[in-house]
This record gives C-alpha cells, sequence and structure tokens, in this order.
C-alpha cells in the first residue's frame, strides 16, 4: 500500500482530530464515565461517590435476575444467529445459481439492513399483533395460540424473528460475496465428477465459504448482544415477565428506569468485555483466514 | 465404444451466435485436436460436449446416445481445466478420489485406485498435499490423475498446458499422449497454441469464428490448408502471402514478377484474381534476378540449425527459411525462387484453396 508522508505534523493532526473527537466523545468519555459509575456507589443521602471496588460487580453476579437475563440473551443470540446466518445463506445460494428473478430480490434483500432496529421492531409488532392481521385468523382458528404478551416463548420468538430479519441482508451480502468468490470451474469441475447441486453444495462450496461463514457467525452474535436493543424496546419493553430482557435491555433498564447507575455501569462493562472479547476472536481469526492457495 | 457425433451444432448467448453450425465425427480412440484463434468457440464446443453448456440448436451423441439433455455426470466424459479447477480444501489424493467418493466406492478400494493412479503419473509423494502447495506441473498432473481414475469414455481438455512455461509445456504434452496410447479414450484437445495441434492430433479441427474451417491430419492441413486463414494459422514460421492474377502458367504479381503453378491450374483458373501462400521453409534464395521476383533484405534471425530472412516486398514484408548462408545485404535485393509445386493457390474473393479438379466440376456448375 502506499503511504502518505506529511511534512507537517500540523496538517495531520489537524486533519485527524475531528475522528479522534468523535471517538473520544462518543466512546472513551461515555467509557471512562461508565467505569467511574461501575467502581462507585452513590451515597444515599448525596453527597458524592464512594469507591467500593468490585462491590458492584460482585452484587450482579449474585443477581438471578441477572444470571436470568444472561440466559435470555444467549437464547436470544444463538435463535437469532442461526436463523438469520441459515436464511441469508439459503437466500445467497439460490442468488449465486441465479434461479429465476434473482436480481429483483437481490436488491430487495439489501434494503432491511437500512432500516433502524426499531422501525424493525415497530414493524414486526404490527405483524405480531395477536388481535389483528393474519395472527388474528390464527387465534380465531386455535385460541391462544399466539399471545406474545402473555407467553414467554411466544414473545422471545416474536423478536428472534424480528432481530434475525434484520441481519439477514446483511449476512446475504457476505455470503453472496463469498459464493461469487469461488471459482464456477470448481463446481464444474464437480460436476464433471459426477456430484449433483447439494453434493457440489456440501463438498466444495460450503467448506469454500467457511472463513465467511465464521466471520459472519461472529459478527451476528456480537450484534445481538448490542443492536437488539431497539427491537426489545420497541416489541416488548423486556416482557412478559422479563422473557425478553436481554443484558443491553436489562443495562437501559436498571439504569434510567430502576436509577440504579452503578449496577447498569457494572452490567455495560461486563457486556463491553464480552463484545470485545467476540472481536478480538473475530480479529485473530481474520488475520490466519484459511488461505487455501 | 465412444464415437462423437457433433450435427449442426450452434451455440447462442442471448442473439449472440458464438457457435455457427458445427459438424463433426469423431471416431473411437482417436485424439482430435481443435485448434483455434481465442474467441473463436473453441471452448464453448467442448463445455458442449461435456455437458456445462446448453445446446442451442443441433445435437451431439456419444456413443450413439443423443446427450443434449443428459447433465454431464451421465454423459461418461472427463474434463482437464485451464487453471486445473483442483478443489483447494482437498488434499491430491482428496481431489483424485473425489469423483469415486462420489459415486460410492469404498473407501479401501478407492485409496487403493488413487495410490495406482498417482503412481502412474508421478504423485506418490505428494498425496497428503493440498494444490497450493505443488508446482504448476504437479497441479497439472493431479488433474490428469483425476480425469484418468474414472475411467471416462472420452477424456476432454481445454488448453491444459497453457499455464506451464515452455519446457515443462512440452513434457506434460508427451505425457498427455502416452497416456492416450495406454488408455486410448476417445479425446478431444483445445488449444490456441499450432504447434501443440499438429504434434499432438490425430487429426486437427481448425476453427475461425465459430465456424470450422478445415478438419484433417496435421499433414493434409499442412500441404494444403483450405483456406487462408488455416495456411496462415497452421505453419511456425508463418505462411507469406502475396496476391496477383492467374495467368497461363503462373501468377502475375502487380510489379511485373511471376510465380509459376503447375499446368492443371493455372489453366483451371486462367484470368482470377488469387492470393498466393508461400511457406518460408519451401522458398530459395538466388541472386537477383534470378528467381521468381526480387525482394530486398531487412534482417535475419538465428534459429540455430537455419536462419529465418526478412524481405521488403512492394509494401509487404516475406520471409524465406534458409539453412545456407546465402550472400545477403541490408538493403540490396535478393531472387527469391519458387518452385510452382509448392505454390498455395487461394481465391482472392473468398480465400477458399483453389484446386486443380475443381476445372472438370466447374462447366457443369456454370450450366
Ligand atoms: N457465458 C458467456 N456469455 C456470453 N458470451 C460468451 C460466454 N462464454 C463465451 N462467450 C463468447 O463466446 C465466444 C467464444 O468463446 P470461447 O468458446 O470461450 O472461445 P475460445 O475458447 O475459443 O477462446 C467469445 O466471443 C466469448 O466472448
Ligand atoms: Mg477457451
Amino acid at each position: 500500500m502506499k503511504r502518505a508522508v506529511f511534512k507537517n505534523n500540523w496538517v495531520a493532526a489537524l486533519m485527524v482530530a475531528p475522528q479522534l473527537l468523535i471517538i473520544f466523545v462518543f466512546f472513551y468519555w461515555p467509557t471512562s464515565q461508565a467505569m467511574y459509575w461501575a467502581f462507585t456507589l452513590e451515597q444515599p443521602w448525596g453527597g458524592g461517590n464512594t469507591w467500593v471496588g468490585f462491590d458492584n460487580f460482585a452484587a450482579i453476579l449474585f443477581d438471578d435476575l441477572y444470571w436470568y437475563s444472561v440466559q435470555v440473551s444467549v437464547v436470544y443470540a444463538i435463535g437469532a444467529t442461526v436463523l438469520s446466518v441459515g436464511m441469508a445463506l439459503i437466500l445467497a445460494v439460490f442468488v449465486d445459481r441465479q434461479l429465476r428473478g434473482f436480481k429483483a430480490y437481490k436488491i430487495g434483500m439489501i434494503w432491511p439492513y437500512a432500516i433502524a432496529a426499531p422501525a424493525v421492531g415497530l414493524a414486526f409488532r404490527f405483524i405480531f399483533n395477536p388481535g389483528a392481521g393474519i395472527m388474528l385468523y390464527l387465534n380465531d382458528a386455535f385460541p391462544g395460540a399466539w399471545d406474545p404478551n402473555g407467553n414467554g416463548t411466544h414473545a422471545m420468538i416474536m423478536v428472534i424473528v424480528a432481530g434475525a430479519w434484520k441481519q439477514i441482508a446483511y449476512n446475504f451480502i457476505f455470503f453472496l460475496a463469498g459464493l461469487q468468490s469461488i471459482p464456477r470451474s470448481l463446481l464444474e469441475a464437480g460436476a464433471m465428477d459426477g456430484a449433483r447441486v447439494l453434493r457440489r453444495m456440501r463438498d466444495i462450496q460450503l467448506p469454500l465459504l467457511a472463513p465467511t461463514f465464521f466471520f459472519v457467525l461472529v459478527i451476528n452474535i456480537t450484534d445481538s448482544f448490542t443492536d437488539s436493543f431497539g427491537i426489545v424496546d420497541t416489541m416488548t419493553g423486556g416482557g412478559p415477565a422479563r422473557a425478553t430482557n436481554l443484558m443491553v435491555y436489562k443495562i437501559f433498564n436498571d439504569g434510567f428506569q430502576g436509577l440504579d447507575y452503578s449496577g447498569a455501569a457494572a452490567q455495560s462493562i461486563i457486556l463491553m468485555f464480552l463484545v470485545v472479547a467476540l472481536t478480538v476472536v473475530q480479529f485473530r481469526y481474520i488475520e490466519r483466514k484459511v488461505h487455501y492457495t | 465404444m465412444a464415437n462423437i457425433s457433433i450435427s449442426d451444432v450452434r451455440k447462442s448467448y442471448g442473439k449472440d451466435e458464438v457457435v455457427h453450425g458445427v459438424n463433426l465425427e469423431i471416431a473411437n480412440g482417436e485424439f482430435i485436436v481443435i485448434l483455434g484463434p481465442s474467441g473463436c468457440g473453441k471452448s464453448t464446443l467442448l463445455r458442449m460436449i461435456a455437458g456445462l453448456e446448453s445446446i442451442s440448436a443441433g445435437q451431439i451423441a456419444i456413443a450413439g446416445t443423443v446427450v443434449n439433455d443428459l447433465e454431464p455426470r451421465e454423459r461418461g466424459c472427463a474434463m482437464v481445466f485451464q487453471n486445473y479447477a483442483l478443489y483447494p480444501h482437498m488434499t491430491v489424493a482428496e481431489n483424485i478420489g473425489y469423483a469415486l467418493k462420489v459415486s460410492g466406492m469404498a473407501k479401501a478400494e478407492r485409496l487403493e485406485k488413487v495410490r495406482v493412479v498417482a503412481a502412474s503419473v508421478g504423485l506418490s509423494e505428494f498425496l497428503d498435499r493440498r494444490p497450493g502447495q505443488l508446482s504448476g506441473g504437479q497441479r497439472q498432473r493431479v488433474a490428469m490423475a483425476r480425469a484418468i481414475i474414472r475411467e471416462p469414455r472420452v477424456f476432454l481438455f481445454d488448453e491444459p498446458l497453457s499455464n506451464l512455461d515452455a519446457k515443462l509445456r512440452v513434457q506434460m504434452r508427451h505425457e498427455i499422449r502416452r497416456i492416450h496410447n495406454r488408455i486410448k479414450a476417445t479425446s478431444v484437445f483445445v488449444t490456441h497454441d499450432q504447434q501443440e495441434g499438429m504434434t499432438l492430433a490425430d487429426r486437427l479441427v481448425v476453427m475461425n469464428k465459430g465456424n470450422i474451417e478445415q478438419v484433417g491430419t496435421p499433414e493434409e492441413i499442412y500441404h494444403s490448408p483450405a483456406s487462408v486463414y488455416v495456411g496462415g494459422f497452421i505453419g511456425s514460421p508463418a505462411m507469406n502471402f502475396l496476391s496477383g492474377q492467374i495467368v497461363a502458367g503462373g501468377v502475375m504479381l502487380a510489379n511485373g514478377g511471376k510465380i509459376p503453378l503447375p499446368q492443371a491450374l493455372a489453366v483451371a483458373h486462367n484470368g482470377s484474381l488469387a492470393q498466393i501462400g508461400l511457406r518460408p521453409e519451401e522458398l530459395t534464395l538466388v541472386p537477383a534476378g534470378k528467381g521468381a521476383f526480387d525482394a530486398t533484405f531487412e534482417f535475419s534471425e538465428e534459429l540455430g540449425p537455419s536462419r529465418l530472412y526478412h524481405f521488403q516486398f512492394e509494401d509487404l514484408t516475406l520471409s524465406v527459411l534458409s539453412a545456407d548462408k546465402p550472400p545477403v545485404e541490408q538493403g540490396k535485393p535478393m531472387g527469391i525462387r519458387v518452385e510452382a509445386g509448392s505454390v498455395h493457390l487461394f481465391a482472392a474473393d473468398t480465400g477458399k484453396r483453389l484446386r486443380a479438379r475443381e476445372a472438370v466440376a466447374q462447366p457443369e456448375l456454370v450450366v
């Protein structure tokens, strides 16, 4: 790569300044604030914060509600990731094989990613409304078949579907690019060797797609821990009975509704470390990405 | 028996027709080379035989069975691709044995066969490597082994040697011919390299812009090219072309020089405008004024056993291959002698070869 060299360091500094400012204001400063809150506790009658060490973390880790939230988050992460990665893979394979009409839905596929999570949540709230639309027909036919307001499992299914739907587009683009980078002649060689479509997919396309697959998997899990807030907030508010109270939503809930800043800050630090860990895994993997040739 | 019968086969991509009605009969066990410049439709034709491209019109039959609607795996063909198309995530052994694995052959039997075939192409030590860890020549062998192991009725090659360096290319060419002599499967080999075509083929098929120009043994094609195009494409150094008008006993060039023709040929086409093809190796250099015409010497190329002498003749360049050392001097004229029997005569308008025996047929056509 070509390296631009600035003779005058001030020019360089000026050019990176806006970016540094943004990172500082929206990342380092809030993080440092969260750190501050996480290791301190506001005195009951005011008068500033006192240093409490790891007490806030200990309190969280001995809190059953926190562990329930972790459990719910893991269910959501697995559900949304499996659904979105699976669907995206199937659709990408269709587009790659240029089945009829692929151009139209190739474009259509990319749109959902551009929609903000709360908007997705709102849209799916209408779709999954038990008292209207197709769900009403279902409930008329089988009373109680669909009840996301009362049934925790139904609520979880609902947020998983909405979250996965939003993520499919992103995964789809990566899978399609991955599939299209596999030389056509490899599949032709497979066809000459007698393998049918599904066999070629299993023996040639999927193994060669493994690096992309892993990348997408990590991105999706990371995303499901953080980007799910908007969907939960608009669709279930964490309910019913905390059934969809994901970690990221619980932070908001405890902090801004329960006004337990220290507890929420400690939770957000934990979540941050989780995401950092996933990102490290991903970067390490990409660096050593499997190169066959 | 696996003869291939190609009748009036066409291929169109949308509105563009790239193969225009090809007819070709390939006998069982024959080694056919399809030769032509890049983009002339060779690969397309080969891929239609393989089943990798649909056939827009016409029919291809292998061993008497029309294969138009058969999947590649039902046609009994094996193919060696230009870039080898080895599976990068499989070892050499897995690459070679993949077809057998797909066909459901038991593992022990499969591994044994892989071992035997790999040994036959000199790959025994590399069975556990990935293609990425092999040299170009070794990859080429893997591709060959992968095709051989299936014991196909038909072998298809799409420019398999074009990614190798010159020395290895010759070596692999010999190896391919040796393998063919051993297993005797009907083979169709596509290349743009005329030397490769000449040396490998039982019969050569010369293609031009989606049409077959000529089919014949390398010898036939070298000695009587059916058109200006074939004459120019086959043979190295390339054929020289001049134009003139046929008169009694020869062809009159524009500057008054005269090239002798066999009597029958000159009589048959008396008066027509013609293109004359002269192979550099069939011309002789003589002192100025003693040949069919004089040309100005420009420079020569040393080829070892002989030299290629380049001349300027009117606005054309012309080359003569000679093993002697004629007294040439830059900028000075030399005479060029042409034997009547070595002249290739083509119609000026169509570029088709003019033959003596057409004289018999012509009066009937005129009526
Ligand atoms: N998939 C395709 N779509 C459109 N045109 C194609 C396609 N494949 C080949 N062609 C055209 O068909 C012609 C013949 O191609 P090809 O058979 O690959 O030539 P060759 O192998 O002789 O170099 C070329 O002009 C090429 O551009
Ligand atoms: Mg080609």
